[in-house]
């Protein structure tokens, strides 16, 4: 790869002059012909990002999270995008899946591999479709941007995304990419996503966030901002896989949205392993009858690491169904942080929701938040929830060391256990199989 | 089998426990030479499960006076893994559940653990698999369990004999099975106990902690002790125990 050389060094700042700093980038908009709805949409956004700035820490979403080791630096926005080639990223590739590559929110054709996309299976890049009729149809009109900073930020300054359109049966496995190289000062990333899902579809997709340790000298401090917007219509089924392993430290904001329709089936999987301060909104309603969802979640965080989850179920409809598990791991002086929210509004009868948030703490300076919190507007529903936050079990502990494993080894075994639930829900095998190695690796091995 | 002259693998003297600051054993004795089998009984509170987990070295027991010396090396010197690496194995009262470790891994982990110790070579999962699907039939167990968590879901008889096939795999000096015989129906137990017999040898040896006289019927024991008030306070062959079952332990307490 070819670092770019940037003039300005990071210096550290407050929270106003950080989000001043990032309002002063320019988004390049160069491949844009949207016939103008776009324009005025970022033009919108940008208004409402200056009109907000960054969450205040009062506010009940943000309570929990500290942000502030973000408001240090300085972000620039990325004029000239790093070329990579393909054995920079061969580590992270997914055997015969089409292969949609970002660096640093630019789209990379040349790491792209869109040959498996079927009849009716469209994978692109959104500046390159943003003329078409169903990405105006569509973009824009489920993330928040008006009521969420980092999503503001992110409609007014994206540079490119990726463009999902499903109709029919994707026979492979979408793997969108998002690099982030080092670069000599501090930078901005903008990543985005919308997936369309038509009428009894069906794809696999993993949205995969990874940053690349090229030696560069600012320790690889950026700042990754991405937003997400997926649309199932009536029996469609989506598996969506959700991996942050970010650089160690950067940050990672991220936003999901999803809405979906009738009998369809939502699956999401999502692995926090990276960065210095990550969260992710997970959002999704269920507008048709009988939608059902499966969310489940992993951080797995250590050093000083921050991981926030926030997720938002709205039952909308009738006889919608809901399980969810989030699972969270702290060790070192990290912090960890779940909020689940489940809505079930006026008419959304026969609901069944289920949530479960299970913790493990490794480490007496570590610690999780957990906030499940129910709002039922309906008398004929189930929904049950229940929290946990546990050290690793004394007796399996012991029970380990009675059969010749050390203590270490015991206690690793046990945490990889625990996170393993998480890592097997992953429907592609080489993908868990990587992850269930880097998370055996970080825990120094017990195999 | 008793031979005087087969060396000893655990001689226990005045052994002293407390558990949260309550002493429970309070000057045990015991003595077991290889090829030996030996029953520990007693009423609840006996100090007799006490006896087995401070054996093993559980964290929560403290001990507090005596010494108990394994194949001559000190065994409150060793932590518990090292006393398991050692030869020496407690088969669980409660076994424990532990979601997402495969019954296969945990037992190809241990027993690697054990090769490395010994210098032999470690197994990799497919000469593993040869060696497990023989010593899964000591305790009559369908191959299924292997793959699935180590006992999550397994009835009460069924993590009793995995405990025993975890026993059959690291082939242990001296295993202690404390209470194995608690919670088995009859064709349980059976299995179990000849799963025991089977895995009995010249050189090892077993000691059954136990309520009840049942299970010594079917793994019959050289020795019989009987634990009352953190104390062994009587020492007998097999008849021991059907003079308990017939008399109960009144008759033992008020004479000690």
């Amino acid at each position: 790869m070819t670092p770019i050389s940037m003039t300005q060094a990071s210096v550290t700042m407050s929270k106003e002059q950080c989000f001043e700093q990032l309002l002063l980038g320019k988004a390049v908009k160069s491949a844009e012909h949207s016939g103008g709805w776009l324009e005025l949409m970022r033009a919108d956004a940008l208004e409402h990002a200056q009109a907000m700035n960054f969450p205040s820490s009062a506010h009940d979403d943000w309570r929990f999270t500290d942000l502030s080791p973000l408001y240090l630096h300085g972000f620039h926005p990325i004029s000239t995008f790093a070329r990579l080639t393909l054995p920079d990223i061969e580590k992270f590739l997914i055997p015969g899946a089409i292969r949609l590559v970002f660096v640093d929110g630019c789209y990379a054709a040349e790491l792209s591999d869109l040959k498996q996309s079927g009849n009716g299976v469209t994978v692109a890049s959104l500046a390159e479709r943003i003329g078409d009729n169903q990405v105006a149809a569509h973009f824009g009109r489920y993330a928040p941007y008006k009521q969420d900073s980092f999503v503001a930020l992110n409609t007014n300054f994206f540079e490119d995304g990726a463009w999902i359109h499903v109709a029919g049966e994707a026979t492979a496995p979408i793997h969108l990419l998002q690099v982030a190289t080092k670069r000599e000062s501090a930078s901005a990333i903008y990543q985005r996503c919308m997936v369309v899902m038509e009428s009894s579809s069906r794809a696999s997709l993993v949205e995969d966030y990874v940053g690349l340790d090229s030696g560069g000298q600012n320790d690889g401090i950026y700042f990754s901002n991405a937003v997400t917007e997926v649309v199932l219509k009536d029996q469609a089924q989506l598996q969506h896989v959700r991996v942050q392993r970010e650089e160690k430290n950067s940050f990672h904001i991220g936003y999901c949205s999803v809405e979906a329709g009738r009998n369809s089936v939502y699956t999401s999987t999502s692995v926090a392993l990276g960065a210095r301060v990550s969260r992710h909104t997970l959002h999704v309603t269920q507008q048709g009858e009988g939608a059902e969802m499966h969310l489940d979640g992993l951080a797995l965080i250590a050093g000083r690491q921050i991981a926030d989850t926030h997720t938002v179920i709205n039952h909308g409809a009738p006889r919608g169904k809901s399980v969810q598990l989030h699972k969270c791991i702290a060790d070192g002086s990290a912090h960890g942080v779940f909020s689940g929210k489940i809505v079930v509004h006026v008419g959304a009868s026969g609901t069944d929701s289920m949530q479960s948030s299970r913790n493990l703490l490794l480490s007496g300076k570590a610690r999780i938040d957990t906030q499940p919190q129910l709002e039922i507007f309906n008398d004929d529903v189930s929904c049950k929830h229940g929290a946990t936050v546990g050290q690793i079990d004394s007796d399996a502990l012991f029970f380990l060391r009675s059969r010749g494993f050390s203590e270490d080894r015991a206690r690793n075994l046990l945490t990889h256990a625990f996170a393993a639930e998480v890592i097997a829900k992953i429907p592609l095998p080489s993908l868990a199989g990587k992850l269930d190695s880097a998370i055996l690796e970080r825990m120094g091995g017990v195999s | 089998m008793i031979n005087k002259e087969s060396k000893v693998l655990l001689e226990v003297s005045n052994l002293k426990a407390e558990v949260a600051g309550v002493e429970i054993l309070k000057g045990v004795d015991l003595t077991v030479r290889a090829g030996e089998v030996h029953a520990i009984m007693g009423i609840n509170g006996s100090g007799k499960s006490t006896f087995s987990k401070v054996l093993a070295g559980h964290p929560d027991y403290a001990v507090t006076g005596g010494t108990a010396m394994f194949e001559g090396k000190d065994l409150f010197s060793l932590d518990p893994e090292a006393r398991a690496r050692a030869g020496l194995f407690l088969a669980f009262q409660y076994p424990v559940e532990i979601p997402g470790v495969s019954n296969s891994a945990l037992l190809r982990l241990a027993y690697n653990t054990l090769q490395t110790e010994r210098g032999l070579d470690e197994l990799d999962p497919i000469e593993f698999e040869d060696l497990i699907l023989e010593k899964i039939k000591v305790v009559e167990m369908d191959s299924s369990f292997l793959g699935r968590s180590v006992n999550e879901g397994f009835s009460g008889g069924e993590k009793k004999r995995n405990e025993i096939l975890q026993m059959a795999v690291l082939e242990p000096k001296l295993a202690i099975l404390d209470e194995t015989d608690s919670g088995l129906d009859i064709d349980a137990l059976r299995i179990v106990a000849n799963g025991v017999n089977s895995l009995l040898s010249s050189d090892n040896a077993v000691v059954m902690v136990t309520h009840y006289q049942r299970l010594l019927n079917y793994i019959v024991p050289d020795y019989v002790h009987v634990m009352d008030g953190g104390r062994i306070v009587r020492t007998g062959g097999k008849e021991l125990a059907l003079e308990l079952e017939a008399r109960g332990y009144d008759w033992l307490r008020a004479a000690a």
